[in-house]
């Protein structure tokens, strides 16, 4: 029962984290700053998730086959793929390198 | 029979199959395929199905999902379980933040936006052009994520782990080529580049060194510093007014 509690409460928490910011006051995100941040914020989290997404492994880094999707993926943007065959040329990209014996 | 046109132009409005919607199907199909993942390994490491079904609906987070049933899995204590899983749920809180500023949901639309506030809608929606697109490319992610999430969990935990491996499928590489293909329109001009360049390397310099989840909010630090310095270079420097901000910003 007690993992229960703490089930719960970790699924208080996340949502907690998720509304405070939509309580942040409206006022606060016309001013210019806010917007210009707001435009290097988007660039610099989804650079990141693409990083975090390439070589987290547990709590460390890895060099492995999704190295492999990303550059895959990098060419298909350069040849202006759509979005979903930029998707499944990194999905190919990565199951392929893992065939040929890629971790 | 003859359909009746629906008279509800707002509902027509938001669902139709436009590239943010495209897009954010094609990102729930590849993440729902890791919600299989999640329920089997939750009941593997421990959980009941209902405790599996919960995280799911209620968390809605994944990396804070995986990280809660990584540490119970690993005999862990359920409060380090619930730290990890915290710590990785932080970077919702800067996304509702932006995601307020675009769309600012009220009332009860609030609750349910801040529901579906993670990764993947945040990413849909902030890169879109005009206020219709974002409002499609955050609702239409975030409920078929949530649904394909849930469905799939269900699945996951009472069938067991049928994609034995998604990184034999390349699911791995279709969510980094996802994330990719979501930051490349905005990687036009130099400065959003080294900006790219500048958050991704910190963030696999420092991944190694600090608990996860927090890779992400440092690099939202640089963008909080990048802005704040680029836009005092343009205050300082009127002649660089001759090539407004480069970096496209959202209203």
């Amino acid at each position: 029962m007690s993992l229960w509690v703490w089930v719960l409460l970790a699924c208080g928490a996340a949502y907690a984290t998720k509304l405070v910011g939509y309580l942040v006051p409206g006022s606060w995100l016309g001013h210019p700053l806010v917007t210009r941040i707001s435009g290097t914020m988007t660039v610099a989290l989804l650079a990141a998730l693409v990083a975090m997404n390439t070589f987290s492994q547990g709590s460390g880094i890895v060099f492995d086959a999704r190295i492999g999707a990303l550059v895959a993926a990098g060419i298909a943007l350069l040849l202006r793929a759509p979005f979903i065959v930029v998707v499944i040329v990194g999905a190919a990209a990565a199951a392929g390198l893992r065939l040929l014996g890629l971790p | 029979m003859t359909e009746t046109p629906e008279p509800d132009q707002q509902n027509g409005a938001l669902w139709r199959l436009t590239p943010a919607a495209r897009i954010g199907l094609a990102i729930a199909a590849a993440i729902s395929l890791y919600g299989v993942s999640f329920g089997a390994l939750a009941v593997a490491s421990g959980l009941t199905l209902w405790q599996t079904i919960a995280l799911s609906a209620l968390m809605f987070t994944g990396g804070s999902q995986f990280a809660f049933i990584g540490v119970i899995a690993s005999g862990g204590a359920p409060a380090s379980a619930f730290g990890g899983a915290t710590l990785l749920s932080l970077r919702n809180t800067i996304y509702a933040v932006q995601l307020k500023a675009l769309l600012n949901p009220r009332g009860a639309k609030r609750l349910v936006a801040a529901q579906l506030t993670i990764d993947e809608t945040m990413a849909t929606s902030t890169v879109q052009e005009t206020a219709a697109e974002q409002r499609r490319g955050f609702w239409i992610t975030g409920i078929a994520c949530y649904l394909g999430w849930n469905l799939a969990t269900v699945v996951g935990a009472l069938l067991g782990d049928f994609i034995a491996e998604p990184e034999s499928l390349g699911l791995d590489g279709a969510v980094v080529a996802a994330f990719l293909g979501l930051l490349w329109p905005r990687l036009r001009a130099r400065e959003p580049w080294a900006l790219a360049v500048l958050a991704a390397l910190l963030t696999v310099l420092i991944m190694p060194l600090v608990p996860a989840g927090v890779p992400i909010l440092v690099a939202a630090g640089v963008a909080v510093v990048w802005g704040f310095l680029a836009a005092r270079r343009e205050r300082v420097s009127p002649g660089s007014r001759r090539s407004p901000s480069r970096m496209r910003c959202q209203q």
